[in-house]
């Protein structure tokens, strides 16, 4: 049903008919957040794969969790991560008070750096791990490993190219409406992501390390 | 088996047709094959030479392919099912034929009609072919129709959106299809267990073209229950609570929540199955710490869901249909939302029950075991409440009612042998049986398929201004019921005498009365196919005298019918305002319901794309060149996505907009033209007189 | 009861010749209980089923259109009563069902021992016939297995291909057999005949005819058969290698050089270890060295080529 109401979506401060932005708004970011839900069980089921094969038999005698984690390179994806949520605060306030355009690409462009910062640590760790044999063909439980945080990068991969894109929508067609909605959809994603790699980080790493 | 690579044409080469195999060796098995194989060629050059001559490709493209409206998006849909369902009973033919002919010795190789081999490539067709793109294209095209109409909206919250989920329903579809003619088929059936369906075991492209084909439609049939939660949530005319909306509003509400939740375990379960087969992973191998455990509980997470998705939509359809057809209130509107509710909230707790043979302990066989009874409770309950609504009530016999009849008297039966299955001590003996067959089917034939042709039959007039013939419809109806019969009551027979499922042979000379029958069974289906084909073309052609252009031909209480027959792309002229459950219902009872807004606004619908068109044609062939190995075709065509989703992102699309005075125009036409029409008694109902304008002091007694 | 419903069924009088497939005929007390339970939930079913088998004709006929006798009360949506009545019935019957459900569930529990020493036999699923291993007695068997009536027996099984499932419906239920796990089934007969068990679970072209024979014998009988087969060849790891070949009985007779037809095939077994190793294989890791014992953990080579 739709809201006349225009204070539902204040943070993205949408221009014209406001009643009109703001059904739209309503209706598009409900969507994606159900979108995530259903993303949110895809992660769920591999957490729950991932906690099957952690067992001698899934290890099927290949290289364990002892031998491959960098917990040190672990911190310091987290940490990245992490930072990049926080610049995206930057661009939310910057749609909020309807700041220059400039200033809102520039936190996305930190944002994008901050997680391509993570995609690189977490691929050389993944280069690393593959050298000292730990390869998704190696065992089960590397299967279930690689497809997990795998799956993760890639979602944060994702993100990085929607930012790109975003810039590019910025730069084209200006701070619109369509492209406020849309922001705000990517934020959601992104910090996202940032709860997931908290599962990951504390499920995947701390556990079999503990 | 290394298979050469090529790196232009992939794995394909032209042994692959099945008109090679017929070359090699010519058996029935071969002629088999290559017969479907030329009707698949024959009837795309036929349709292609249709189109040319009629020069309808223009309008195919400019009025169907690039639409976004929700309503041709259901009926494409429901085509799509159509067609596929043809291909699925032919299927079940061919194998009927081939088992009555398959008794054999242990000694001797095995015969019959089809080779061991084309006999698991057609169970395992037809089984996705019926699933996937047969009962899941149907209920979504069914919801698309009718859901918006009945919310009292327009459209759907994402109608482009929806247009994708189209295309990639349709892209899996034309996957299964090309495997006809291009390769084989997998042979896991339409399960596809692993370790048997891993590249260990199954070698080759036909394990690959059911993956492809269900991650595709899969993440359509994701979008598409996303797009069904939002419209419901958010799409509401004024006034239309909650406890307002019809009953399929309600059950299609159900379909979206299990679709979001559901889904997901398929894509995971077949990604896992595809980087086995494609990357060498060991989830699913029988070494290297691979356990296929892991399939049967992720795929069945999906597969349990997947049959209440299947089956409730239908439900809702027999809700309607059962209070329209005997001029009845729906009796127990709330027990029938607490019903459905909890049948898509327990669904999800049962899916154990489908392999309790896996060697679980005794405490967790009893618990899904009780699990799975529980379910029984909501739908028996839904089974009295519509016995209730017809109680009391003045009912006509059309074909939805058969159908609603067929239902009752056969579902029972396969409630009862779903209660029998529910038992851990029991299904430990009739498990991976035709007893198993038997029962699917008889909750799914019954169940789905009926609903689901009965919604048709129900709703075709709103969708294309005529109503279809009532004779051919109902002897359509009584053919499903005797066929089913025969096809699948034997079945359970032979279950119980220990045949089991997916058998390509077998030595008992007991079975083969049961065999004779369910294949006459499955001729009974094939002249029902026949029948339904026929009613659509009996009715096309007597469209004039079916014509219901008052648009309310089954004096029908629900939004929809307040519309004329064809529906306008608009649906409403003014969105209504909603004041009762059954809301046109209650307006027909305040008298004068047919009187018009007393304003007309400009409208905006979604301006037609070729955005869905693309992705689905991307995507059919990103399917193809990863099931074939033709790599730079795949980076092709992912590009192709790619590139057309940041396309999209960047156009600023404007809807069209309908002007006020085209909409005032059209409506008054309509409003004179109801005036003009004398209406219709209930009695004549399937009689010429029937336009589409009832009778409405006798709407309610 | 049963027996009854078998007789109804046309051809049924040839089916006492035949080996019995059917847990309506069974041999041994789990198949009679499981016989009888399904007789018992259909007849409590049926207190909700019949109503609608009689009460849909009976609605048609007195509320179809025309008929001026019948009340109509369109209106009419809701009633306390009625709706008591309809959830609490099934209620009800589900609770009766359930517990049902439990009391047969916990009691043909196929990992439960049926009674004191039972005898141990092992199975092994091979594409597409079946490896019985009697450890106690030294003797094996392609696609037979031998039991003393009278005697609990316990079959653990495993596979060395794909998953598959065992069913000897005169006297068990089926269970899973998967590559690299072991499960049991336990069972006993309560008096002689032959029946037939089969695989269930779809494997492969050969599916159809992956059937054994499974005869009870008086213990004198039985024993006979024992020291018939400690004479036969002997089942060692290269003949072994050449049973997993993808072959169907018949053709597996061929391999080892015997006439080409479906009786059963005998060894003397004295490798007691062989079913571990056959599960062991599957743990060893690929990554240590290549698994080549036994035939492999891979796709076998197709059998019925003759003996090489
Ligand atoms: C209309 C006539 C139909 C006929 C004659 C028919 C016949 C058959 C036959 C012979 C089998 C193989 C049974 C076996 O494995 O022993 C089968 C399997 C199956 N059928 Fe049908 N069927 C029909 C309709 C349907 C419908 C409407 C659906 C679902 C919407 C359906 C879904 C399936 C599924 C899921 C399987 C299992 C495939 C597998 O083994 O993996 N069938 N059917």
């Amino acid at each position: 049903m739709s809201n006349t109401d225009n204070s539902l979506y204040p943070g993205l401060n949408l221009t014209g008919v406001q009643s009109e932005a703001n059904e739209k708004a309503e209706t598009n970011v409900f969507g994606f957040w159900v979108f995530l839900m259903s993303d949110l069980i895809i992660f769920g089921i591999l957490f729950a794969t991932y906690a099957a094969y952690l067992n001698p038999v899934g290890l099927a005698g290949g290289p364990g969790p002892q031998e491959l984690f960098d917990i040190k390179s672990v911190a310091i994806q987290t940490g990245l991560l992490l930072l990049g949520g926080v610049a995206y605060g930057g661009v939310s306030l910057g749609v909020k008070y309807d700041s220059a355009a400039k200033k809102v690409m520039l936190w996305l462009a930190i944002s994008a750096i901050l997680g391509a910062g993570f995609v690189f640590f977490e691929v050389s760790d993944f280069i690393d791990q593959a050298h000292k044999g730990g390869i998704p063909q190696a065992s089960g439980w590397l299967s279930s490993y690689w497809t997990l945080v795998g799956l993760h990068g890639l979602h944060v991969s994702v993100g990085i190219l929607w930012i790109i894109a975003m810039i590019t929508q910025i730069k084209t067609r200006g701070l619109d409406d369509t492209v406020k909605i849309r922001l705000s959809m990517l934020g959601v994603f992104w910090h996202f992501l940032d709860l997931i790699w908290v599962g990951i980080f504390s499920l995947v790493f701390l556990v079999p390390l503990s | 088996m290394i298979q050469q690579t090529n790196p232009i044409f992939g794995r394909l080469d032209w042994s692959v047709t099945p008109y090679t195999d017929l070359l090699n060796k010519v058996t029935s098995s071969t002629i088999v094959g290559a017969g479907a194989a030329t009707v698949l060629v024959v009837g795309a050059i036929g349709a292609v030479a249709l189109l040319t001559w009629m020069r309808w490709w223009k309008p195919l493209f400019r009025d169907w392919l690039t639409s976004a409206d929700a309503k041709k998006i259901g009926i494409m849909y429901i085509v799509l099912a159509l067609v596929m369902m043809a291909r699925g009973i032919i299927e079940g033919f061919v194998m009927r034929a081939h088992q009555a002919t398959a008794l054999g010795t242990l000694a001797a190789p095995e015969s019959g009609l089809v080779a061991p081999d084309h006999f698991a490539q057609l169970f395992s067709t037809h089984g996705t072919i019926m699933i996937f793109f047969v009962a899941m294209p149907l209920l979504i095209g069914l919801i698309n129709f009718v859901l918006p109409q009945q919310l009292g909206a327009r459209d759907m919250a994402f109608p482009v959106l929806n247009q994708v989920s189209l295309g990639m329903t349709a892209a899996g579809a034309g996957l299964i299809m090309i495997s006809l003619l291009v390769g084989q088929f997998g042979t896991g059936g339409w399960t596809m267990y692993p370790p048997y369906t891993g590249i260990e075991y199954s070698p080759g492209e036909g394990v690959d073209y059911w993956l492809w084909a269900i991650m595709i439609s899969g993440i359509g049939s994701t979008l598409t229950g996303m797009n069904f939660a939002v419209t419901i949530f958010k799409k509401r005319a004024p006034g239309m609570h909650f406890m307002r909306m019809p009953l399929f509003c309600w059950t299609s509400l159900c379909v979206a929540i299990m679709l979001i939740y559901a889904m997901p375990a398929l894509t995971v379960s077949s990604t896992m199955l595809l980087l086995d087969r494609y990357a060498g992973f060991h989830f699913f191998t029988n070494a290297a710490g691979g356990n296929m455990m892991n399939y049967a509980n992720i795929f069945w997470m999906f597969g349990h869901p997947e049959v209440y998705i299947l089956v409730l939509p239908a439900f809702g359809v027999f809700s309607e249909i059962s209070s329209t057809f005997s001029g009845k209130k729906l009796y127990g509107y709330t027990s029938l939302v607490i019903a459905s509710m909890s049948i898509s909230v327990i669904s999800f707790t049962v899916w154990l029950h489908h392999f309790f043979t896996m060697g679980s302990s005794v405490p967790v066989n009893i618990a899904f075991g009780i699990a799975t009874m529980v379910i029984g409770i909501p739908t028996g309950v839904k089974i009295y409440d519509w016995m209730a609504t017809m109680w009391r009530g003045r009912i006509r016999v059309t074909t939805p009612i058969v159908y609603l009849v067929g239902f009752f008297m056969l579902f029972v039966i396969g409630g009862l042998s779903g209660i029998i299955l529910a038992n851990p001590s029991i299904d430990y003996q009739v498990h991976n049986s035709t007893f198993l067959v038997a029962h699917f089917h008889n909750v799914i034939i019954p169940g789905v398929l009926f609903g689901m042709l009965a919604g048709i039959h129900y709703w075709f007039p709103k969708a294309f201004g005529f109503r279809l013939s009532e004779t051919w419809g109902r002897l359509t109806a009584y053919l499903f019921i005797g066929g089913f019969l025969c096809t699948f009551m034997p079945l359970y027979v032979l279950g119980l005498m220990g045949m089991p499922r997916r058998s390509p042979t077998f030595q008992n000379p007991d079975f083969m009365p049961w065999m004779y029958i369910a294949a006459f069974g499955g001729v009974l289906m094939l002249a029902a196919l026949t029948s339904l084909t026929w009613t659509f073309w009996t009715s096309w052609r007597n469209r004039e005298r079916l014509a219901v252009p008052g648009g309310d031909p089954w004096n029908g209480a629900t939004l929809e019918w307040s519309s004329p027959a064809p529906v306008p792309e608009w649906n409403f002229p003014h969105i209504p305002v909603v004041t009762a459950r059954d809301d046109w219902g209650a307006t027909k009872r305040g008298g004068d319901p047919w009187r018009g807004p007393d304003e007309y606004v400009d409208i905006e619908m979604p301006a037609n794309t070729y955005f869905g068109v693309t992705l689905a044609g991307a995507a059919f062939l990103l399917g193809f060149a990863m099931t074939w190995h033709i790599w730079w075709l795949s980076i092709v065509s992912l590009f192709t996505i790619v590139a057309a989703l940041f396309w999209r992102g960047l156009q600023v699309v404007e809807p069209v907009i309908v002007p006020a005075e085209e909409v005032e125009r059209a409506d008054k036409q309509y409003r004179d033209r109801i005036a003009s029409l004398t209406p219709v008694r209930r009695v004549e109902e399937e009689t010429e007189h029937n336009r589409g304008v009832p009778d409405i002091t006798e709407f309610a007694g | 009861m049963s027996a009854l419903i078998l007789t109804m069924w046309p051809g049924a009088a040839t089916a006492e010749t035949l080996a019995t497939q059917s847990f309506l005929q069974p041999m041994g007390p789990v198949a009679e209980e499981q016989a009888a339970h399904l007789l018992r939930v259909v007849a409590i079913t049926m207190i909700v089923i019949l109503p609608v088998l009689v009460g849909v004709p009976l609605l048609l006929w007195r509320y179809r259109l025309n008929s001026d006798k019948a009340k109509y009360t369109p209106e009419w949506e809701y009633s306390n009563k009625l709706e008591l009545a309809l959830w609490g019935v099934p209620i009800i019957i589900v609770v009766v069902l359930a517990s049902w459900l439990w009391y047969s569930t916990s009691k043909l529990d196929p990992y439960k021992p049926i009674g004191e020493n039972p005898l141990q036999v092992q199975a092994i699923g091979l594409d597409w016939k079946w490896v019985f291993i009697y450890p106690e007695d030294g003797v094996a068997t392609v696609n037979e297995l031998a039991i003393p009536v009278g005697r609990p027996v316990e079959l653990t099984l495993t596979t060395d291909t794909v998953m598959q499932s065992m069913l000897i419906a005169p006297l068990t239920g089926q269970i899973y057999a998967m590559p690299g796990m072991t499960t049991k089934l336990n069972f006993s007969a309560t008096r002689t005949g032959t029946a037939e068990g089969e695989n269930t679970q779809f494997n492969g072209t050969g599916f159809g005819r992956q059937k054994f024979t499974v005869i009870a014998l008086d213990s004198d009988r039985y024993d006979a058969w024992v020291s018939d087969a400690r004479s036969a060849p002997t089942l060692d790891d290269a003949t072994y290698t050449i049973l997993r070949r993808r072959s169907v009985l018949a053709e597996t007779r061929t391999d080892l050089g015997l006439t080409k037809d479906a009786t059963p095939i005998y060894f003397s077994a004295p490798d007691t270890a062989l079913f571990d190793r056959v599960v062991q294989k599957y743990h060893q890791s690929r990554t240590a060295h290549t698994v080549d014992e036994l035939g492999g953990t891979g796709l076998p080579p197709q059998g019925g080529g003759g003996p090489e």
